[in-house]
């Protein structure tokens, strides 16, 4: 009945605090939104300067989805100068010379791909080969790639700097202590409040999964309830993170501190760059909750697999939660021993 | 009468500053306590200590001979702590029915404590207003209200009435009579007078040492000055520790 009433208390107070219902449930949702506008876009089409090259071979580049221009040796080096073309290709004798622009490496890989595809065509006896994908397609663009890590990370993000601050002002307005000056026990405390919370934390789960999968089309070979439990159990490290942190902050300000230090290295190391090769870079992403959250979402979204092939995953995510959970019950020692 | 509460030489030190120094008091069950002392003595140090918000460096508390912390005690501990600690986007309502429950007062005989308290602190009209809209003196009464719901037999009130004008302030304390005469301790701690003079006995505090104990009357007479304030400047001034 206590813990009961805990709840019911947060959720009283969550309900007349629109702002952060807002940014609890709508930000991450426009986080999401704008980086798939920019992450999903379809593939850069290069402009390549030619000069005497000749009308069969432009005609092969142009089936690539490249734009030719033809140009004098002098005006292709202005434009390549201007950006105006990214590369500059010559026909000379028995030679053929490439001039890339080379600043932009989206660009750069972008001719690169155009030319060997145009080879390939001009010498039909190089390899044939059939490519076949055991999960994924050529589709699989860099927002279905990253974008089980980035829902991992938004949902982290949100939810510890909503709870955070939220249990930081039980400590700073008194009611914490007021709340030791009960018979409460400080289990009953950490367990009510994170049951309080964890009824928006659900919804915030819901609605970052419903969006990605259903509205922005991510990639999506497994199960929507697999990829709920996820995120769910990675907000809920997220939360009982968040208030052990949050009593060792002062003030909002010092909470906020944590996000560079405890947040945002996070998302290097959760698998959207490739450091396996490095053996202590891959140790630090091992102590990082959302390295687990991440691999289960990616193995569940974009292989497929079943929640029993990623039950390490969650055996540690559960972990960190628990040993995050004892340690605030241990925290509230400070205010009362028993 | 055998105390009530008993306080076995405290002290409570804060990195290397001592706040409260080797302090023993004993309070009869039933009496109106007061602790009297400038600000900065140590009275709110002295009274969390009394309820468990803080382990002192040394010394014990026992109440009702019981050693604190304990959580049976604090279901018979009625606390108002100096600043007030009440959730500002609840209503007044909200906040006392969430005590309510905490405190495990049964659901039924919710609304009757609830509507006593706020009769007694003068704030029935005023329920249903989430407290961020309540001016300073009616957040006190709340906090007082808060500590009175589950009628505790030991009231520990931090400056309860600062903040209040005298009308209420009045009636507040005939209130602490009243709630005294069935059988309720209650300890207070102020820094006025004419409010120390209305409780049974007081402890003045001074720099964390209690300087002087006794009935507002007995101290007055040994220090063989006329009023509380001539008194506590007297004791003040013979005790060079
Ligand atoms: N957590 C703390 N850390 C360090 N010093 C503290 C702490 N709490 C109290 N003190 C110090 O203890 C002394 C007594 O403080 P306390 O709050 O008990 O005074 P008080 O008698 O209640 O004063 P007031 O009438 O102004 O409320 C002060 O010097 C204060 O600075
Ligand atoms: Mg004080």
């Amino acid at each position: 009945m206590r813990i009961r009433a805990i709840i019911k208390r947060i959720v009283q107070q969550f309900l007349r605090d629109k702002r952060s219902i807002a940014l609890m449930m709508v930000a991450p949702l426009l986080v999401m939104t704008l980086l798939w506008l920019v992450l999903d876009l379809d593939q850069y089409e290069p402009t390549i300067a030619v000069t005497d090259v000749p009308e069969q071979m432009q005609d092969l580049l142009e089936e690539q989805d490249a734009t030719i221009i033809e140009m004098s040796p002098n005006e292709a080096e202005e434009a390549l100068g201007d950006k105006e073309v990214d590369a500059h290709l010559t026909w000379k004798k028995d030679q053929v010379e490439l001039t890339m622009e080379g600043s932009d490496s989206t660009a750069t890989s972008a001719v690169q791909q155009v030319l060997n595809q145009t080879s390939k065509q001009l010498n039909p006896n190089s390899l044939n080969m059939e490519v076949n994908f055991l999960h994924g397609s050529t589709d699989l663009n860099l927002f279905d790639n990253v974008g089980p890590v980035l829902i991992g990370f938004f949902v982290f993000f949100f939810v510890f700097i909503i709870g955070g601050v939220s249990f930081l002002r039980e400590r700073t307005q008194g009611t914490l202590e007021r709340l030791l000056a009960t018979p409460l026990r400080r289990w009953e405390i950490v367990v009510g409040y994170l049951s309080g919370f964890g009824i928006f934390i659900l919804l915030q789960s819901i609605v970052i999964a419903v969006y990605s999968i259903y509205v922005l089309d991510i990639y999506m070979e497994g199960s929507f309830w697999a990829v709920l439990l996820i995120t769910f159990l990675l907000a809920i490290t997220a939360l009982s993170l968040a208030t052990l942190l949050s009593a060792y902050a002062k003030n909002e300000f010092q909470m906020f501190q944590f996000i560079p230090v405890v947040i945002v290295p996070q998302v290097f190391f959760s698998g959207i760059f490739h450091i396996e090769s490095v053996g202590w870079l891959d140790a630090i992403g091992k102590i990082m909750p959302l390295t687990y959250g991440a691999d289960a979402l990616k193995e569940i979204m974009i292989r497929g697999q079943e929640l029993s092939a990623v039950l390490g995953d969650i055996g540690i995510l559960v972990g960190f939660s628990l040993v995050f959970i004892l340690l605030n019950i241990l925290a509230l020692k400070q205010h009362r021993k028993l | 009468m055998s105390s009530f509460i008993t306080l076995n030489s405290i002290q409570q030190s804060f990195k290397d500053e001592t706040v409260i120094k080797n302090v023993d008091l004993a309070i009869p069950q039933g009496q109106l306590f007061g602790l009297l002392g400038p600000s900065g003595s140590g009275k709110t140090t002295l009274v969390k200590i009394i309820i468990g918000l803080l382990n002192p460096t040394k010394g014990t508390v026992h109440i009702d001979n019981q050693k604190m912390p304990s959580l049976k005690l604090m279901q018979e501990i009625g606390y108002m702590a100096q600043s007030d600690a009440l959730y500002s986007e609840l209503t007044a309502k909200e906040n006392l029915y969430f005590f309510a429950s905490i405190y495990g007062i049964p659901k039924k005989q919710q609304k009757q404590r609830v509507q006593e308290v706020a009769e007694i602190v003068d704030l029935t009209a005023h329920l249903d207003k989430t407290l961020e809209h309540y001016s300073g003196g009616m957040k006190r009464r709340m906090s007082l209200a808060v500590a009175l719901l589950h009628q505790p037999k030991l009231l520990i009130l931090d400056e309860p009435t600062v903040g209040i004008d005298p009308v209420l302030r009045a009636s507040i304390w005939q209130d602490l009579k009243k709630l005294q005469k069935q059988g309720t301790t209650i300890i207070v701690t102020t820094h006025v007078m004419d409010e120390a003079e209305k409780c049974d006995n007081l402890a003045m505090l001074r720099d964390g040492y209690v300087i002087a104990q006794g009935s507002p009357d007995q101290l007055i007479e040994k220090s063989r000055t006329g009023t509380l304030e001539e008194a506590f400047l007297q004791y003040g001034k013979s005790n060079h520790h």
